[in-house]
């Protein structure tokens, strides 16, 4: 299917400062150009403090550019005119869930979003319950929204985004409190969801939670320091450590093998990649290969 | 000094509800018994909501027994006539939210206001200030910052630095690498590795992340649903995947790759923790096969 290429989120030469004017500004972002496709499913990984947050709050309009520009579809953010427009086509899960929690009982705040845009009562009632149950929250659509654990607060975030059913979700670090099962569980949905055509924008500091995404983009203080597919993203190992970063597990195990086994690939990024690299090594399709009769300790 | 068959922290048939006797009455911890010798490190691991940072917060008295002990250096935290402020000053307790931790207006202030408590003398409170944000990683010169104009991992390590500061004998670690770049939490977890390495000391250590067990604790609990489920060391417990992912958990990027390598066929050994361990397996494996 051909889909006619058509931005999502422009930004254009955004440079934001923190307290811009007084005597201590903090420039958060230097000259940013990004353009983000309908359909895209990018990653945003940075050190701590290199803008992420800062640049992921201009995609909404939470925050508007000290200079440049950034549009939402046609949209020019600065143009209040059309934030209500803006606000429903992107949605944001914060960092910390507790700066997102709305109303006071669990199933209410996943409600509140979509009941704000005038949803019919029948498609709410099913919103809601699709969004609990997608991050496993349904047991607990009454209890209080503000005495949960940190886990299910970022459960409740997510799930009140997923309703609003937005054309792009922008999620900050939305799964940085979430048990193992819970991450992959959001992984998948995140996948589901941009296979349907959903844009999505994560930034995170999981590496294996970027290499699902189609594009990576790498910031350091407040500038695009590389962007590509995560396969070349990570190649560059030495550039990430520089950034404080990191590659994922697989591609570091990867590497170690490959400073002592000639030729063996160092462009995995899955657990499943290296294992079949593994067994792509031994020269032997798998399945034919007899089980050896002695372990290898 | 303690006599090393004391434990630093002794919890016995610890059992918590939230809002007892309401309608909304959670019940959270379930009997729990758990021990910290000095010189450990527990790890702490279960699914969302298993109860793991109410634990946290019994061993410092921030929460008190609702049934069951809690003993700290021999002392009953329900005894009245213990001093809860030094207390608090050996167990300190870095939160899971740093929002919930930090409340003072410059960062600074916040790492300062441990010692200052202590009455220490300026200068070596400066010092301990200047110690403490080196050892998270964050530039001395953040000191001046409001706390405010932080990014959320500049919070956290912020958090951590101001209960170093307090120089604690315990240290209660509330997922600490969550939310750090990669580069941070390595460092991290080599700053608390020399932390540790003091004698006396001892670490409890709750996390969703799986290396940072694998790699620092040398005892681990599985809490669900506020029960222990499991209690062993860091090889005994990633041995036993089946059940891990049952309660939601996992194992180790190293020993998930043994596990996939298992799933081919290959005759790995999946009790296998870091990934120089896998790769020399892995190692072994490519050359006797070669061969
Ligand atoms: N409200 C604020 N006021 C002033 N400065 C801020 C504010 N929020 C962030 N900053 C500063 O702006 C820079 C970028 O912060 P930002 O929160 O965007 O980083 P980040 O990449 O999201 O970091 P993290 O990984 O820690 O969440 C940092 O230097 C930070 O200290
Ligand atoms: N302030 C509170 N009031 C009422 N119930 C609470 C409160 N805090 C936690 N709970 C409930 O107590 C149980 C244990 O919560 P706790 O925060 O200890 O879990 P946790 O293991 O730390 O979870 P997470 O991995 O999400 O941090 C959960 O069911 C939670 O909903
Ligand atoms: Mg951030
Ligand atoms: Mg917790």
């Amino acid at each position: 299917m051909i889909r006619a290429e058509e931005p999502l989120i422009r930004v254009e030469g955004l440079h934001y400062t923190y307290q811009a004017g007084t005597p201590k500004p903090i420039p958060a972002l230097r000259g940013i150009d990004l353009t983000v496709q309908a359909g895209e499913y990018v990653a945003v990984i940075g050190a701590n403090g290199s803008g992420k947050s800062t640049l992921l709050r201009h995609f909404n309009a939470l925050l508007l550019p000290t200079a440049g520009n950034v549009w939402v579809t046609k949209w020019n953010t600065r143009d209040t005119v059309h934030l209500r427009d803006i606000r429903s086509t992107v949605t944001m899960v914060f960092q910390v869930p507790d700066d997102q929690i709305v109303a006071s009982v669990v199933e209410e705040d996943v409600a509140f979003g979509p009941e704000n845009l005038g949803v019919p009562e029948d498609e709410l009632h099913q919103r809601v319950d699709w969004a609990l149950a997608a991050v496993g929250l349904t047991e607990l659509r009454h209890r209080a929204s503000r005495l949960l654990s940190s886990g299910q607060k970022q459960r409740l975030a997510i799930a009140a985004a997923l309703a609003m059913q937005p054309r792009c979700l922008v999620l900050d670090e939305a799964t940085a409190m979430l048990d193992p099962a819970g991450q992959t569980q959001v992984r998948k949905i995140l996948h589901q969801l941009h296979q349907d055509g959903m844009t999505i924008i994560s930034a995170t500091h999981n590496m294996a939670e970027a290499v699902q995404a189609q594009r990576v983009v790498v910031l350091s203080e407040g500038r695009i320091a590389i962007q590509g597919d995560p396969r070349f993203v990570f190649a560059q190992e030495e550039t990430l450590h520089a950034l404080q970063l990191d590659v994922p597990y697989p591609t570091r195990m990867a590497r170690m093998l490959a400073t002592v086994i000639r030729d063996f690939p160092t462009d995995v990024l899955t657990v499943t990649e290296l294992a079949e690299a593994i067994s792509m090594h031994l020269g032997q399709p798998l399945e034919l290969r007899p089980k050896p009769t002695t372990g290898v300790r | 000094m303690n006599s090393p068959a004391i434990p630093l922290i002794d919890i016995r048939g610890l059992t918590h509800s939230y809002l007892p006797g309401t309608p909304l009455e959670t019940k959270s911890l379930c009997g729990i018994d758990l021990q910290v010798h000095a010189g450990e490190t527990v790890g702490i691991i279960g699914p969302t909501g298993s109860g793991k940072s109410t634990l946290l917060q019994h061993m410092n008295g921030l929460l008190q027994p609702q049934q069951g002990e809690v003993h700290v250096n021999g002392l009953s935290l329900a005894d009245p006539s213990v001093d809860m402020r030094l207390i608090r000053q050996r167990v300190g307790l870095v939160f899971q939210n740093p929002e919930d931790q930090l409340f003072e207006r410059y960062a600074g202030d916040d790492v300062a206001y441990g010692p200052r408590n202590l009455g220490l003398p300026a200068d070596q409170v400066r010092e301990r200030v200047r110690l403490a944000m080196e050892m998270v990683g964050l530039p001395f010169a953040y000191k001046d910052r409001l706390i405010a104009e932080l990014s959320h991992g500049q919070k956290r390590r912020l958090a951590l630095a101001g209960v170093l500061a307090l120089e604690p004998q315990v240290l209660l670690l509330d997922e600490p690498t969550a939310g750090l770049d990669p580069q941070g939490r390595r460092e991290l977890l080599q700053v608390l590795r020399q932390w540790r390495a003091k004698a006396g000391r001892a670490m409890v250590l709750a996390s969703h992340n799986m290396e940072d067990i694998a790699e620092l604790a040398t005892r681990v609990y599985v809490l669900v649903a506020g029960r222990i489920a499991f209690h062993g060391s860091p090889r005994d417990l990633f041995a036993h995947y089946e059940m891990l992912v049952q309660h939601s958990l996992a194992v180790p990027a190293a020993t998930e790759v043994m596990h996939a390598l298992r799933q081919y066929g290959y005759p790995v050994p999946t009790d296998v923790l870091s990934m120089e361990e896998a790769v020399n397996e892995i190692k072994g494996l490519l050359h006797v096969q070669t061969n």
